[in-house]
């Protein structure tokens, strides 16, 4: 009942059986989020470190609520306040954290692979919370949970992830996870967002946002980083918002009981219009309320048993 | 593998069945009784405690599930860290009554975790402990109020329950590990 690996790098290293184990597993564990005393003794006197080298609010704060109801202590370091703007490298702030004795570091980086990088070099078990455009895994297994609680199995179903394809690793994370649990997965977004050869991850590509979401049972609207578009990945947000954006009109052409996700932050009015966030099919706030649920099903999971 | 039957169904019935009278006796009717099994066989049993007394008092008492694995002692020890299963309380319960209900009795330390797991929903009046079977080998003060059968048993056997509802066939067995 446990992990082959000690660390959780990406949802390409698992398999199915890996995937349904940390869902049943974050299914058990949801209700502690419930209770009046939302704690339980489990892993007591383990310590987990947030590294972040990245903003962020949701991810960072989803982790450190999980590991406190799990009963673990959670230690917070973002860049801004840490060693590496005076040059420590990565791998030298991760030593000297390892020497502090964690049990667990849960790194984000905007660079792809340092969670890997650091799994190699580190005894403590790593827990990628995003690196650069390659995986998001715990964002990943948060909306398949979502899908499966409503709908009851992720088997058959399709699922349209909308945006931009290329920059995202909620993206590929997603693709991963959903097709190894048996669902069709179409990707669409502008060219300049469509990376060349993304079908090899196992889904379907298209330049059309209605060809995608035309009988989607789940649609995945990404974040539009709009502090990349001076880079000029499409000519001005409006055109975006109309040919991408996701709006009460488009949403008729998915089936009648639709499951809206979205990562978060959200850009109201350019990738996803305010009364679709806001409305009926919306799992947004949903989401975030399971992540909690799945970050303790990881903890649990890779902490959870005696050390080799 | 040598396996001895001490239960068939018949005998778990009788046996079930005396122990909800005794739950009724003893706390002179259903007032304020919450029933809660450990899953996966305690739970089992606590749903036939149920039904045997809403035929008894035509009450439906509440019943649900204590999954006691959260608070286990030896998380962290074990190579393995067990499955987790659901919890189930049906109703706030404070100031209730609980019977907890368990399989199999053994070390006493399933119990504990179960007590410090509702502990955390709320205070009960009182929590009492009914089992199927006693087995014995405690290693905890933990002292059950209503026992199905007392089955006396080396530390070298394990006691097996099986029950038609969840593996197709019921019986309690005592096997001789190696």
């Amino acid at each position: 009942m446990r992990f082959k690996s000690k660390d959780l790098l990406g949802i390409e290293d698992l398999d199915s059986q890996d995937i349904e184990l940390v869902l049943s597993t974050a299914g058990s564990l949801r209700e502690v989020s419930e209770r009046e005393i939302k704690k339980v003794p489990t892993l007591r006197g383990r310590t987990i470190i947030n590294l972040f080298y990245e903003p962020s609010t949701r991810t960072r704060t989803s982790f450190e609520i999980a590991a406190k109801r799990m009963s673990a202590d959670a230690v917070n370091i973002s860049v801004s306040a840490s060693s590496a703007v005076k040059g420590e490298t990565i791998k030298d702030t991760a030593k000297n954290l390892e020497a502090m004795k964690p049990d667990c570091i849960v790194v984000r980086h905007s660079a792809s692979g340092v969670p890997h990088m650091l799994a190699d070099y580190l005894k403590c078990s790593v827990v990628n919370a995003g690196d650069g455009a390659h995986e998001h895994p715990s964002q990943a297994l948060l909306d398949m949970f979502t899908v499966k609680e409503k709908k009851g199995t992720i088997k058959g179903l399709k699922l349209a992830i909308i945006g931009d394809i290329g920059h995202s690793r909620v993206a590929r994370s997603n693709i991963y996870g959903f097709t190894k649990l048996g669902a069709e997965v179409v990707v669409a977004g502008p060219p300049t967002m469509m990376p060349p050869g993304i079908e090899r991850l196992g889904c379907r590509a298209t330049f059309s946002m209605e060809d995608a979401i035309a009988d989607a049972d789940v649609i995945m609207m990404l974040r539009i980083q709009l502090e990349r578009q001076k880079e000029s990945f499409f000519p001005t947000i409006r055109e975006y918002s109309m040919l991408y954006g996701l709006d009460e009109a488009k949403l008729k052409m998915a089936k009648k009981d639709v499951l809206i996700l979205h990562p978060g932050p959200l850009n109201r009015g350019v990738e996803i219009s305010p009364a679709v966030a806001d409305g009926p099919y919306s799992m947004i706030l949903d989401q975030v309320t399971n992540g909690v649920a799945v970050r303790m099903a990881i903890f649990y999971l890779l902490l959870g048993a005696a050390k080799e | 593998m040598k396996s001895r039957l001490v239960m068939d169904e018949k005998g778990i019935e009788r046996a079930t069945a005396r122990i909800a009278h005794e739950i009724l006796e003893r706390n002179r009717g259903t007032e304020g009784l919450v029933i809660l099994g450990i899953p996966t066989r305690g739970y089992g049993i606590a749903l036939r405690l149920q039904s045997i007394i809403e035929v008894i008092e035509g009450v439906r008492l509440p019943a649900g599930a204590v999954d006691a694995t959260l608070y286990r002692d030896d998380l962290g020890i074990k190579k393995e860290q067990p499955f987790l299963k659901k919890m189930e309380i049906p109703i706030a319960i404070d100031g209730k009554t609980i019977v907890l209900v368990d399989d199999v009795l053994f070390t006493g330390r399933t119990i504990r975790a179960a007590m410090n797991a509702l502990m955390d929903f709320g205070r009960p009046r009182s929590i009492q402990l009914a089992v199927l079977v006693d087995r014995g080998h405690r290693e905890l003060p933990i002292k059950p109020d209503y026992v199905g059968k007392n089955i006396p048993t080396s530390l070298k056997e394990g006691v097996k329950v099986r029950l038609q509802e969840i593996d197709g066939s019921s019986e309690v067995s005592v096997i001789e590990k190696e």
